[in-house]
């Protein structure tokens, strides 16, 4: 259909764009001023969190050569979950709902991040085991914090245990915008070194003999590309809750349309995706459908089958 | 030159290189031969920095490859390693291009362009440039990744099993490459590799490795000889001198 990958991201761009236009303006009753105001931090929000998602994803995919696991292998999403969970626990019912939502932001984020970063100084620089090794680890990890926060569960009273469902599902309707402003912030910091590793990302993905032979400091560029995995993991769990397959989706959509992949390209297309997703869904979801379902699960839902479709094709060749 | 000095190397409990030392001067070919598990891989893996060097010194014309930052030495010795897969959807011409990387940085110039043009050329890929890698027979894919490897243009170039997948005519004509490259433009070659009749035919010197230890090192024909590879190969084979070259015959 397009014949180099600068149309398509041309394609993609417009359709981002028109998805926003319907977006602020379909169906606008009242003072203009207040409802772009509203829908422009609504539909701000969604975009962070693409590219969070995606731009994690796609980096994940290339330290670990293998294009069929998402970050939230390493469990970042278990030990989200079992934040809430012992925050909820120990602070109690009341304490939990009045706490600031900036300070249990920025808590759930040093925590993930500090967590995920000592376990990769530790396994990766110090003890000096590969990066499967680690994804290895990350998945025990997340097994452990999943059943600590299942004990948890059963020392919850009824209520206390559904405040917490509706702290633990992932939901893209209220975000603050206190929250937006310091992760606008955080993930333009974090693209500032991706950008300007775009070309040793292309050498990364052959492999670690190949990037070492071709001049790669490999240790301590994986390092930093780990971290910044972190980061962008844990702002956008922090934000919206965790989200399991949506980069898995975009990710690989990325890599069925783009021509020439080098990840400058794949970045910014898996970018656009994952915000034509969200902003899409978000438009035909709360306008078109009038909120009558979750727009996460159905991301989910599509993520899944797709994750399903990869691994029986994977599996035929 | 490349100087080794006391490399020894354990992986787990093994032992697998024992303090082995040796110089070559620039230029020509050498070959590392021995049976499987003599610690050949091991050996090339650690020279070219792909394995943490633990004890010993390995030096390429005075820079040491501990200290060196490593995208001097990318330019200065180039790999080939025996298992090669990459999950990224490339084209040939692509992959040969990220040879050049030590060189461009990552934004090719024409000179890289030209000099990619000129490896296809060698390597007989111009027909398959375009082709992506895993659409690609193993012997095709083999003389991408060793077309990788030259385009780097290192002064030392060090291959594990190049052979590898290669029908008779292609492995020749590569064997014959890498002689030309080694003469014309005064390379350094390393290899690893199995069949000794090619190693000889187109080899300087030969490094014979046995239970992690040099354990002959010489010439072509002084290594040739029916005792020498009795003792690398517990194998017996007679010798025969054909048109001046020696060959072994072990068929039978």
């Amino acid at each position: 259909m397009f014949r180099t990958d600068r149309q398509i991201i041309i394609a993609l761009g417009l359709l981002t764009a028109v998805f926003c236009i319907f977006f602020l303006t379909y169906d606008a009753k009242g003072q203009w001023g207040f409802i772009l105001g509203f829908r422009g931090v609504k539909i701000f929000a969604l975009m962070l969190i693409a590219v969070a998602i995606a731009v994690s994803s796609v980096l994940f995919h290339t330290i670990t050569h293998n294009r069929i696991i998402t970050p939230a292998i390493m469990g970042f999403d278990a030990l989200y979950v079992f934040i809430q969970t012992s925050l909820l626990f120990f602070l109690g019912t009341i304490d939990f709902i009045n706490l600031d939502s900036m300070v249990k932001y920025l808590l759930n984020i040093a925590i993930m991040v500090g967590l995920f970063l000592s376990l990769f100084h530790w396994l990766f620089l110090k003890a000096n085991r590969s990066i499967f090794l680690l994804a290895l680890t990350g998945i025990i990890i997340g097994i452990f914090f999943r059943n600590l926060s299942y004990f948890i569960f059963r020392l919850l009273d009824p209520n206390m245990f559904a405040v917490l469902q509706g702290e633990l599902f992932s939901s893209f309707n209220a975000v603050e915008t206190d929250l937006l402003n310091v992760s606008a912030v955080i993930i333009g910091l974090c693209l500032v070194p991706v950008f300007a590793m775009r070309y040793k990302l292309d050498i990364l993905a052959l492999g670690r003999d190949k990037a070492i032979a071709l001049g790669i400091n490999y240790k301590p560029n994986v390092f930093a590309l780990l971290a910044i995995i972190a980061i962008l993991v844990s702002v956008s769990t922090a934000l919206v809750g965790p989200i399991t397959f949506f980069g898995l989706l975009v990710s690989n959509l990325a890599y069925l349309i783009v021509k020439n992949q080098n990840h400058i390209n794949l970045l910014i297309v898996a970018c656009l995706i994952a915000i034509c997703a969200l902003v899409g869904g978000q438009f035909i979801f709360e306008k078109l459908i009038g909120l009558q379902g979750t727009l996460n699960i159905v991301i989910e839902c599509l993520g899944g089958i797709t994750f399903i479709w990869i691994l029986l094709r994977t599996h035929k060749r | 030159m490349i100087k080794v000095q006391n490399v020894s190397k354990k992986l787990g409990q093994k032992l697998v290189l024992n303090d082995v030392s040796f110089t070559l001067s620039k230029g020509g070919i050498t070959s590392i031969i021995g049976a499987n598990g003599a610690g050949k891989s091991t050996l090339l893996s650690l020279i070219s920095r792909l394995l943490p060097l633990d004890q010993g010194q390995v030096s390429f014309d005075d820079l040491d490859i501990v200290k060196t930052p490593s995208d001097v030495l990318a330019k200065k010795i180039s790999i080939l390693t025996q298992s090669n897969y990459i999950s990224a959807r490339l084209t040939v011409l692509q992959l040969v291009m990220f040879g050049r990387f030590p060189h461009h940085k990552g934004r090719p110039q024409a000179t890289d362009h030209a000099h990619v043009g000129k490896i296809l050329a060698l390597m007989e890929l111009e027909d398959i440039a375009h082709r992506f890698i895993d659409q690609l027979s193993g012997g095709q894919q083999q003389r991408a990744y060793i077309a990788m490897i030259l385009s780097q243009d290192s002064d030392y170039i060090l291959l594990d099993e190049p052979l590898n997948n290669l029908d008779m005519k292609h492995a020749r004509n590569i064997m014959k490459s890498l002689r030309k490259i080694a003469d014309e433009m005064n390379k350094s070659i390393i290899l690893v590799i199995h069949d000794i009749n090619f190693a000889a035919a187109y080899s300087d010197l030969f490094i014979a490795l046995k239970d992690g230890k040099i354990i002959v090192q010489g010439g072509v024909d002084e290594v040739m000889t029916e005792a020498n590879i009795e003792l690398i190969y517990d194998m017996q084979a007679s010798i025969k001198t054909i048109d001046g070259k020696k060959h072994a015959f072990y068929y039978t």
